[in-house]
């Protein structure tokens, strides 16, 4: 047996708390106790002989008053599925709840009154489903009975509102025919429409096939907490946001860009070989990394987008509006930091999907902006991964989850940290100088022959019109002065190097920074995707306190044997890697 | 080692024991990771033996990062503390537990008068002091959304003021899976990690993990009056009225709450397979069938949430 997560939403009198209440009573999900209940009750409305929406009304403000005020989970299971419905109010002041309800489902459910035909709010629901990335979309046009149960009727509507779904990108939409009150076509397929030859809307959910939802395969996963009971088991805890993971895949860690071997796969149920989103699991790598909560496992292969700045849509929850100059948190896997909304694009309105300009927004309102956060944050696009491409804003003051946040997908060139943006920003350098941009660090201990082969390939890679620069100790020298500890010197070095590369330099580093933890702050104020390790193998020469890389991107042995061949070596590599001719854009955000 | 199913069998989903277990792992982990003093409500109660269950899945090899704690009535059903004392003692965890008597005995509540006397609103007040006194700032209670109707409108993190009171018209927005764990001092969070799971699903998962619980959640004779439609289990807690005939009849417990007011049902189902037959097909809830506290009024748990009860 499965699960099928799904959110109902209509507008006021749909009928679509009947409508739950009448999938729960005919499908046996809910209890006598609370059949007797609901016919108890004192609140009197024209629902019909029992009031099948009492069933689903928690709330006592909301029994008094006969309306729907709040997200309301509903469990139910026939032989072939668990269902879980997200039963959201359908008033306009309510959108926030409709959001939150679509959040978690695979499947929407959107109410159309036969009488009216589609409202402004049936729109409204649908986009927002559309906007969670809900796939699959069912139109269900209710109240049949009070139309005569008419085909025509009924084929209006759908084409009416066939043309509005057209827009929005559902993976299948189906539209029903039925009477919540009367149960026509809920469970059992009604003997008033002969002329409707589909499922039933319990027989449509459940069979719709919702396996293929889950992207099974690009890794993402973000580390939640670290167990570590003894010195032997260093596992990494987390929920698998999306993609599989297997003993032996080789993985980066964000933001260290370190490299490792998949070792295990724990669960205190046994080890697994394979697993997939959403399983959670304890992974422990190859190497000894520094991996820590809110940090992300990924495929060496396949990065996420690494940035502070991006845009996304989101939804405003909060009753005080969007404010430009002040700090939020955000939310992001299992990550928070500050962040800025630093523009606000434009605002969507609902009712139109049109764009329109705008200074804040209130509740309930949807618009792009444009964020920047304190710390890189490991995103996609939200249409891809749903779980790494959502996030929340805080209000720091009050607590408050004040915003639902999508990360789009065609995403601005990334800010370089400056107000305004590049006139001659670092691809416009790459393809200038016909050569990509990036860091090549050398590792090696001490006596290994670094600095010669720096040197060495500093002359044959300018002879080749390349902007090479080396960074050795004599060039950061007086940089460095007053760095507390070797750790510092390596940052301030880092940052040099960060510089050059922006500006479109090949920089080649022949630096001490003998420990990893070194390294990989070079990484993280580089960037990962820009650094390229090359391990020089000591043969003989020891160095206290030298660790060798964990995952060199190139190895080298017998250098003093023949520094031509060597500098051939990674001239060859560089090539295959795409670093001369017309460059690739390598920003990971960029192009996707 | 196995092979995650769906990937020997392309279009096969994991099962939704497998989808729940994942994601009330994701959230007692996340609730470990961003709260400094979390403690685990542990009553020896068939779902809090499932939240043990799901902490060991989050947290082994490792002790879990909180102690349990259990609010004890003082009118427990003997087999019930037993069970909770042992249960606490395999796993080798802490279990801190504070009574409702020496509430009492310290003045801090009173005990009400009447027929349906419960200690149940009581242990609201021991469960606060608890709170207070190690500074818990999050609390995991076992609670889920299909026991109650106000219960399916709360969130999974439920935000409760320096009070400990639940304001169902001010609760956060809850998305995806992350959630807001943000207090001020003195304020503190009930999570609720089987929020999706139903009175079936535990069974279900009670069986597939072959979990042992208490002895009175299966079929055994008892002597018993039928009061209100109740099924009632005699005992010093729960004295026949006048008029009324006791008699040996088989049933079991699908809840366990206070002597004095908790039901039974009649049952001969004695494993966990057979439980989750009859419940499969059963027609009345967990609470209605066996909370006399339940029945008071349309409004009664909402009215306790809103005090400080889970």
């Amino acid at each position: 047996m499965d699960l099928l997560r799904f959110s109902t939403a209509g507008s006021v009198d749909d009928g679509k708390s009947t409508l739950i209440g009448r999938l729960l009573y005919d499908s046996k999900g809910v209890f006598e106790d609370q059949l007797e209940a609901a016919a108890r009750s004192t609140v009197n409305r024209s629902a019909g002989p029992i009031d099948l929406s009492l069933l689903t009304d928690g709330l006592r403000a909301e029994r008094e008053q006969g309306i729907t005020i709040d997200v309301a989970y509903r469990y139910f299971a026939t032989p072939r599925r668990k269902f879980i419905i997200a039963d959201t109010p359908g008033h306009e002041q309510y959108t926030r709840n409709m959001a939150t309800g679509s959040s978690t489902a695979n499947l929407a459910i959107v109410l159309i009154d036969a009488r009216h035909g589609a409202l402004v709010q049936s729109r409204r629901h649908t986009f927002i489903a559309s906007m969670l990335g809900i796939a699959h979309l069912v139109v269900a046009v209710n109240k049949m009975d009070l139309v005569a149960y008419s085909q025509a009727r009924y084929e209006e509507i759908c084409a009416e509102f066939h043309s509005f779904v057209e827009q929005l990108g559902f993976g299948d939409v189906t539209f029903l025919p039925l009477s919540a009150l009367q149960g026509d076509n809920v469970v059992q397929n009604s003997a008033a429409m002969p002329w409707y030859h589909g499922p039933s809307l319990l027989q449509h959910l459940e069979t719709v096939d919702v396996a293929r939802d889950e992207n099974l395969d690009t890794l993402r996963f973000p580390v939640q907490l670290v167990l570590r009971p003894d010195l032997d088991f260093r596992g990494f805890a987390g929920q698998i946001a999306s993609g599989t993971v297997r003993v032996g895949d080789d993985v980066t860690a964000l933001p260290a860009g370190t490299r490792s071997r998949v070792k295990r796969i724990h669960t205190h149920d046994g080890d697994l070989q394979v697993a997939a989103a959403p399983r959670s699991v304890t992974l422990l790598l190859e190497h000894e990394i520094d991996i820590s909560r809110g940090d992300m496992i990924v495929p060496s292969a396949d990065l996420p987008m690494i940035r502070r700045d991006f845009d996304a849509r989101i939804v405003w929850m909060d009753g005080e509006p969007l404010d430009l100059t002040r700090p939020y948190l955000v939310k992001h896997t299992a990550r928070t930091t500050r962040v800025r909304v630093e523009r606000l694009l434009h605002r969507i309105d609902v009712n139109t999907l049109a764009r329109e300009p705008a200074t804040t927004l209130k509740l309930n309102e949807i618009g792009r902006v444009h964020l920047k956060a304190a710390q890189p944050l490991y995103l996609d696009a939200y249409e891809e991964h749903r779980r790494t491409g959502a996030f929340i804003l805080i209000d720091p003051l009050t607590n408050s989850t004040v915003a639902a946040g999508m990360v789009v997908a065609d995403q601005p060139q990334e800010d370089q940290s400056l107000a305004l943006p590049r006139r001659v920003d670092r691809q416009a350098r790459e393809q200038h100088a016909n050569h990509r941009a990036g860091l090549l660090w050398l590792t090696g201990p001490r006596g290994v022959g670094r600095s010669s082969l720096a040197r060495a390939l500093e002359t044959r890679l300018f002879h080749r019109g390349v902007d090479v620069v080396v960074l050795d100790d004599e060039a950061v020298r007086d940089l460095c002065v007053g760095a507390a500890d070797p750790p510092e010197a390596t940052r301030r070095a880092a940052e040099i190097a960060r510089i050059l590369v922006n500006a479109g330099h090949l920089v080649v580093a022949d630096l001490a920074a003998p420990t990893r933890q070194e390294r990989d702050l070079v990484r993280r104020i580089v960037g990962a995707q820009d650094v390229l390790e090359v391990e020089l193998l000591a043969q003989g020469i020891a160095q206290e306190g030298y660790e060798a890389p964990v995952l060199p991107d190139l190895q080298l042995a017998a250098l003093d044997a023949d520094m031509a061949e060597s500098v051939v070596k990674i001239l060859t590599w560089l090539t295959d890697h795409g670093m001369f001719g017309v460059p690739r854009v390598v920003s990971p955000g960029a192009g996707i | 080692m196995r092979e995650d199913r769906r990937l020997s069998i392309p279009d096969a989903a994991l099962t939704h024991l497998q989808l729940l277990e994942a994601e009330s792992i994701h959230i007692l982990r996340e609730v470990a990771a961003e709260f400094e003093r979390p403690c685990l409500l542990f009553s020896g109660g068939k779902d809090s033996i499932v939240m043990l269950r799901l902490a060991e899945k989050a947290f082994r090899p490792t002790k879990f990062p909180f102690p349990l704690m259990h609010i004890d009535t003082g009118q427990n059903f003997p087999e019930v503390i037993a069970f909770r004392d042992k249960r606490a003692a395999e796993l080798g965890e802490r279990l801190i537990v504070r009574t409702v008597e020496d509430s009492i005995r310290h003045g801090r509540i009173r005990e009400q008068a009447g027929e349906n006397n419960s200690r149940n609103r009581m242990q609201t007040t021991t469960l606060l002091d608890g709170i207070a006194e190690f500074r818990f700032d999050a609390v995991f209670g076992g609670a889920r959304r299909d026991e109650e109707k106000a219960r399916a409108k709360e969130r999974i993190y439920s935000f409760r003021d320096q009070n400990g009171q639940w304001d169902p018209k001010n609760q956060r927005p809850e998305l995806w899976n992350l959630y807001n764990g943000r207090i001020h001092n003195g304020e503190h969070i009930r999570v609720f990690p089987i929020s999706n799971w139903t009175e079936l699903d535990i069974w279900q998962y009670i069986g597939e993990e072959q979990l042992e619980i208490p002895s009175i959640y299966y079929a055994h004779h008892r002597l018993t009056v039928i009061r209100d439609g109740l099924v009632l289990p005699i005992g010093p807690l729960m004295p026949i009225l006048p008029g009324e005939t006791a008699e040996l009849r088989q049933v079991r417990f699908r809840t366990v709450g206070d002597a004095n007011c908790t039901a039974c049902v009649q049952s001969s189902a004695d494993t966990a397979f057979k439980i989750i037959e009859e419940t499969a097909v059963t027609r009345i809830t967990e609470r209605g069938a066996t909370r006399v506290d339940d029945r008071v009024s349309e409004a009664s748990m909402e009215d306790r949430k809103r005090a400080g009860y889970f």
